[in-house]
């Protein structure tokens, strides 16, 4: 059931994906282009997935999760650099490319070459993270 | 209102109860690099069934909607080296992150996370801010 579950959720992501636009890497730049012919669809689609998803949260207080275990543990509020570097890092490839990781799976089936070579190239870099993550937090506790 | 802003909340829509659902039923968070992560890193080794049942519908069905449709545009660009080191940034960046849009984005800004919220500011930011540079100063975008 778990795994039922899990291939709807894809399934719904990756339709509201193509629907919404964001698996067109133009309506994406689009909106990071504050200086030029600014698209704000971006924002319709966050703000669009984030009512339901508050509500779920909510929903989580009184609750367990319908198929056991707990749900996610509070956030941490540590900032630390890893989440800077890291989403800088990921902000620059997202702008270069119009590519995020969620569409960049769900366009794999109309993409053609050029998204099977960002796919690559995206868990090349995914698994070169561990080695980035560990110098960081190394660097971190020297200066 | 732009016909494509109506797209955009009906598919945000679909995003969030996406997430919803999987938070609710499998008590799990929805965010496309840490799912797709790991099962490259072994990380989510123990729970890859889950993770991969995702992932293909992720992949199918907006895959057979554009068979049917005929089509679906990703206007990716033909520039080789812009695929492949936006590929990398996306990859690396958003696992020593720990999310990306959809789990930082969505998911984290959503429970008023202040990572979530810190991530985003960033992500948006730098792409902006590559935007600018790469299209308006160097012309190459």
């Amino acid at each position: 059931m778990r795994n039922l579950m899990a291939f709807l959720v894809g399934g719904l992501f990756g339709a509201g994906l193509l629907i919404s636009g964001m698996t067109d890497t133009r309506k994406v730049q689009g909106w990071l282009d504050i200086f030029g012919d600014w698209d704000p669809t971006l924002a319709f689609v966050m703000g669009g997935a984030i009512i339901p998803m508050a509500v779920a949260w909510q929903m989580t207080r009184t609750r367990r999760p319908v198929f056991g275990g707990d749900f996610p543990a509070p956030t941490d509020p540590t900032i630390d650099r890893k989440i800077a570097v890291g989403s800088i890092l990921f902000g620059a490839g997202w702008g270069l490319s119009g590519l995020c990781p969620g569409p960049a799976v769900a366009s794999l089936g109309f993409g053609g070459w050029g998204g099977l070579a960002f796919l690559a190239a995206m868990l090349i870099g995914m698994g070169l993270a561990p080695m980035a993550k560990s110098r960081l937090d190394a660097g971190g506790a020297t200066g | 209102m732009n016909i494509d802003w109506l797209y955009g909340l009906i598919g945000g829509g679909l995003i969030g109860t996406a997430g919803a659902l999987f938070l609710l039923f499998n008590g799990r968070i929805m965010g496309a690099s840490g799912l797709v992560g790991g099962l490259i890193d072994g990380s989510g080794r123990h729970d890859w069934q889950e993770r991969a049942a995702l992932i293909a519908g992720l992949i199918a069905v907006p895959g057979l909607a554009a068979l049917v449709m005929g089509g679906a545009d990703t206007h990716l660009t033909d520039k080789v080296w812009v695929i492949v080191v936006g590929g990398l940034l996306v990859g690396v960046g958003t696992r020593i992150a720990n999310g990306c849009t959809s789990g930082h984005g969505v998911c984290g800004i959503s429970r008023l996370s202040v990572r979530g919220i810190v991530a985003t500011l960033f992500y948006i930011g730098a792409g902006a801010l590559t935007v600018v540079i790469f299209k308006h100063l160097l012309g190459v975008l």
